[in-house]
């Protein structure tokens, strides 16, 4: 990030996010131990000690780490009962994994030097497409072949179902790429930002003023980091209440 | 020369992609815009309407970040 031999500034915004091996510098191969896996396993120790340790005690009055823990329980529950109704609550504990381990990896990832196992398509690919799978396994599990009513808009002029149809069953097939890459693209393009504001702190003249836009950068991305758990969350709650109900 | 005017068409091509993510600006800004029009109506409703908000905003922003990525893909993977 410092300047170069010649002078130029040097922009490398996305060495942030080149998955390295943890140990030694071989190949990445299938089940070598990176950098990504270890900030992975960092957000769900996190999780396991907010969830476990801190609602250890099961006090009257909570401390502070337990109801942390009791507000994050209650807003997630709160969500999926609003959007799935009654049916969709026993799904609530894989939605409130999606979302704690989301939220966790995002926070972590705004440490310095950390590395943001959400900004990979990979990672949020894998989530993704298992909620894809879920979602339809389970809408035709639960309405048989009248899961396929979700692309027929009984609402819509006769004329027009056809092609809504064939619109509502492309739409229905880019959920899983549009649900990945709207995290990994947010969390890429502002620690991309960051680091390129990080850049100009190397000349002189700019640098109070790159400094000040880090920090306001940094602090948008606080924000981002948490609406995109939220809305990754929310959006599986649509698409599971999609599922139990399909009819429109 | 050949791989000079490919990097130009590759420099052009990002930059043309970018001008996607101001349709994505325009679109939040209408979503927001509109919810808080409607918010000062009716602020009692307005709580409750939080969550469709929010996905408005996620749906408009995905296509910002679709033309960002394919900026970053130019500029970084071809």
């Amino acid at each position: 990030m410092a300047e170069s031999k010649d002078g130029g500034l040097v922009f490398k915004p996305m060495q942030q996010f080149e998955v390295t091996p943890l140990f030694g510098d071989g190949p990445v191969g299938m089940f070598t131990i990176t950098n990504s896996t270890m900030w992975m396993a960092l957000a769900i120790i996190a999780v396991v000690v907010l969830m476990v340790l801190g609602t250890r005690s099961r006090a009257i009055i909570p401390s502070r780490s337990q109801s942390i823990a009791e507000l994050v329980y209650g807003f997630v529950y709160q969500m999926v009962e609003d959007i799935t109704g009654k049916d969709g609550v026993k799904y609530f504990p894989y939605i409130m994994t999606l979302f704690l381990f989301i939220l966790f990896s995002n926070y972590l990832g705004l440490l310095p030097k950390a590395f943001t196992p959400t900004s990979h398509i990979a990672v949020t690919a894998v989530l993704a497409v298992a909620v894809f799978v879920a979602v339809t396994v389970i809408g035709f599990v639960k309405n048989g072949a009248g899961f396929l009513s979700l692309f027929w808009v009984s609402s819509a002029p006769l004329a027009l179902r056809p092609i809504l149809a064939v619109i509502e069953v492309i739409s229905y097939f880019v959920r899983p790429v549009s649900h990945s890459i709207r995290l990994a693209g947010n969390m890429m393009a502002g620690h991309a930002v960051i680091k390129v504001f990080a850049a100009f702190a190397a000349v002189v003249a700019i640098s109070p003023l790159s400094i000040l836009a880090i920090t306001a950068m940094y602090g948008l991305e606080m924000l981002v980091a948490g609406i995109q758990a939220y809305v990754f969350t929310i959006l599986t709650c649509v698409y599971l209440k999609d599922a139990l109900h399909p009819h429109h | 020369m050949e791989g000079d005017i490919a990097q130009m068409g590759q420099f052009i091509g990002a930059g043309l992609a970018s001008v996607g993510m101001g349709g994505a600006a325009i679109g939040v800004g209408n979503v927001a815009g509109n919810f808080l029009a409607g918010a000062l109506r009716n602020p009692s409703a307005a709580a409750g309407q939080t969550a469709t908000l929010f996905i408005g905003i996620a749906f408009a922003e995905a296509l910002g970040i679709f033309s960002f990525l394919v900026a970053l893909l130019l500029m970084f993977a071809v």
